[in-house]
């Protein structure tokens, strides 16, 4: 049921009751890009990469609802720029080695990082030192890729009921905790089916053994580009 | 080994440096100490760059490995690539291969083999065998030959072409792709792919035939330079397949002495530290192997080309193996340890690999059937390769949680560091002593280390292996304080 229309880049875009102006876009099949916000969970607004301008103020589109006339700016120069630099500080942040990292290809950080015509880091890498938890049977933790979208985070909180996952700490130290009293991942009752695994948009929660079993050309964004997914997509948007 | 590696008394010596060596893969420089009559005193290959594999493989999912550790070559990645999942097929338990992955993995070799050996000979080391080793330095590079003789420049280009499209549709893109996985491979190659492959076969095989004429025309033309220029005798070793076939795959290794003697042969890859030791020495990062049997001083060995054309027994294709004939009949069936004799050596390989590549096009096995296979997991697996340059060796070691604990990796230029460096030594004993060093005789060094094609950047990836002494002197020379930490 549409409720009202608002201006995106001088585009009309209607919108339903209840919808923020990124669900409203990417239901338009209008690509905003974003990282932390999942269609499937409650919009959380911190990763910031979906901001746009609501009548001259930035504002995240993943938690600002939808309104009648908004004058909405997403796809310019300045704002992708802003975009672009949040996207570098991931990729400077933690440690980032597209070329022997499993995800390649099918990573929502990376494909990010293309479409907004990401071609450097830009930043100093701050080198972080994150070891690896492989005492999953099934599954390894690579903290070295955490965006801290705390996808998994709500997921195994909110689907699989199970709290698996938190965040720690403030600022810089913020990092990806596991909840056990040993603090490992084979001390909980994670399993491989679960929305946590399945929902990590980067390389951190990994099937174990599976590693580069999809061959480059079929991976998710070799065979379209994440703005592409996102106008193909249903409505809704992209995971 | 000669005596020209430590001078007796370096004080007062005059230094020479050629840094960096050109037209070679990675990054070295030569050292030479000449003394007031320009006699040579010393003469060194020193590895300047440091990359360090080893050690940030540990602590990585196995799984991972053969992806990253191709990114030690821009040049033969695929060699570490198949040699990284060969360990780690032992690892998951594939100890036999689906008929797919075997057949997969060895186009996607023989594609690396075919492309690195046209890009070493065509760009690299023809203009010194065309124009001569101290013509004008202008010329004397890929751009004097696309100058001065086009059509060879341009089959130059188109072999390695072909080479890396081989490469392309099995690994997944020509340079540092994913094809191989511990197990297996991923992905089938088209019959649309092999047919378009097979579309220039005819032109390939032509370009390759053509090539080894022209470098067996070089050789014999100006036999006295090629057959003596910076000889020195070494040992051999290589993988062979059944009946002592050249094989560049999947073997078992086999070693002769200088006169062509075998010291052993059919010995499991799994167990080359049982022949093989390394050395580590203070001036370079490239370490020393030698046949742990002879030692040091007499177990220095060469791989490559000019080794596995002579440690094989027969080549499995024809034109090939007429090729290997004709190579042996010209020394009289005995062994050469001509540097230059690599180059002619190489060209039979690269003709070789055609031929298995146009054989493997017809095999549909590359186009279905199963991709992978497993078995009982194993702790340890030994991967063992003949990649262009040489002998290539990956051992590792791995976890019941999945995580590489041991990484060793002997690449074939570090076999080759011995040999390289007497090399040299005889090269500028021959041309240097009691000569003004010019650039055109400096060259001639430069002629020597080429041959081998050496990879450097591959052949240093070790970290905290190396024994390491800081002098710390104060303003009148006295040692202040020493730091000193020992290989392991």
């Amino acid at each position: 049921m549409t409720h009202g229309t608002f201006e995106l880049d001088g585009r009309e875009v209607p919108f339903s009751p209840g919808q923020t102006i990124l669900q409203a876009a990417l239901a338009a099949s209008v690509y905003i890009p974003h990282l932390c916000y999942h269609p499937e969970f409650k919009p959380h607004g911190s990763c910031k990469v979906c901001t746009v301008k609501v009548n001259g103020r930035p504002m995240s589109s993943c938690t600002t609802p939808a309104q009648e006339g908004q004058q909405v700016e997403s796809n310019t120069p300045e704002i992708n720029e802003a975009r672009r630099t949040l996207v570098q500080f991931l990729f400077v942040e933690g440690n980032h080695f597209c070329p022997s990292c499993e995800q390649s290809g099918r990573c929502t950080l990376q494909a990010t990082g293309y479409a907004l015509g990401m071609t450097n880091p830009q930043f100093n890498p701050l080198f972080p030192n994150r070891p690896v938890d492989a005492s999953h049977p099934d599954i390894l933790l690579d903290f070295n890729r955490c965006i801290l979208c705390e996808l998994c985070v709500r997921a195994s909180g909110e689907v699989d009921g199970k709290s698996v996952f938190a965040l720690s700490g403030r600022g810089i130290t913020k990092h990806l905790i596991v909840n056990a009293e040993s603090g490992k991942l084979g001390d909980t009752e994670l399993s491989v089916g679960d929305k946590a695994v399945e929902v990590c948009p980067v390389g951190v929660i990994l099937r174990k053994r599976k590693g580069f079993d999809e061959p480059i050309g079929r991976r998710r964004y070799d065979i379209a580009a994440i703005d592409e997914f996102a106008a193909a997509a249903p409505k809704g948007g992209t995971p | 080994m000669t005596t020209l590696e430590t001078a007796a008394k370096p004080e007062g010596l005059r230094r020479i440096a050629i840094d960096p060596v050109s037209r070679v893969e990675g990054h070295g420089k030569v050292t030479i100490l000449l003394d007031d009559q320009r006699k040579v005193h010393q003469v060194r290959l020193h590895i300047v760059e440091f990359r360090g594999f080893e050690r940030f493989i540990q602590g990585r999912p196995y799984w991972e490995v053969p992806v990253m550790v191709q990114r030690l070559c821009g040049i033969c990645p695929v060699s570490h690539h198949l040699a990284a999942a060969k360990a780690l097929d032992l690892v998951v338990g594939a100890k036999t291969l689906t008929p797919t992955a075997d057949r997969v993995r060895r186009l996607m070799h023989y594609g690396q083999i075919l492309q690195s050996h046209a890009l070493h000979f065509f760009h690299l080391a023809s203009p010194d065998l065309l124009f001569g080793f101290g013509s004008a330095p202008a010329k004397r590079n890929v751009v004097g030959v696309a100058a001065a003789q086009p059509e060879l420049a341009r089959q130059g280009v188109l072999l390695r072409k072909f080479g890396q499209e081989v490469i392309r549709v099995t690994a997944g893109k020509r340079v540092h792709g994913t094809g191989a996985v511990p197990g297996g491979v991923n992905k089938h190659v088209t019959r649309a792919e092999r047919d378009e492959l097979k579309a220039a076969l005819s032109q390939v095989l032509e370009w390759a035939r053509a090539g080894v004429q022209l470098i067996s025309r070089l050789h014999l033309a100006n036999r006295h330079l090629y057959d003596t220029f910076g000889t020195a005798k070494s040992n051999l070793l290589s993988l062979v397949g059944a009946r002592g076939a050249l094989e560049l795959y999947d073997g078992t290794l086999r070693a002769r002495d200088p006169d062509g003697k075998i010291l052993f042969d059919g010995l499991d890859c799994q167990q080359y530290r049982s022949r093989i030791a390394e050395e580590v020495k203070s001036w370079s990062y490239m370490k020393f192997p030698y046949l742990s049997a002879l030692g040091p001083e007499a177990g220095w060995y060469k791989v490559g080309p000019l080794a596995r054309v002579q440690n094989c027994d027969v080549i499995t294709t024809p034109l090939a193996e007429a090729e290997r004939a004709a190579f042996r009949d010209a020394f009289d069936g005995a062994i050469t340890h001509a540097p230059l004799a690599y180059h002619w050596a190489r060209l039979i390989e690269l003709l070789h690999a055609a031929e298995l590549i146009a054989r493997l096009l017809d095999d549909d096995a590359l186009s279905e059937g199963p991709l992978t296979a497993t078995g009982p997991r194993r702790a340890e697996g030994v991967g063992v390769i003949e990649a262009p340059r040489g002998t290539l060796i990956h051992h590792y070691k791995v976890a019941p949680d999945d995580l590489v604990t041991m990484c060793n990796l002997i690449v074939s230029t570090t076999h080759n560091n011995t040999a390289m460096n007497e090399v040299i030594r005889e090269v500028a004993r021959a041309e240097l002593d009691g000569r003004e060093p010019t650039e055109a005789l400096l060259n001639h060094v430069e002629v020597a280390i080429r041959a081998f094609d050496p990879c450097l950047s591959c052949a240093t990836h070790a970290l905290g292996q190396m024994p390491l002494l800081v002098d710390l002197v104060d303003a009148q020379g006295l040692l202040v304080k020493q730091l000193r930490r020992d290989s392991p």
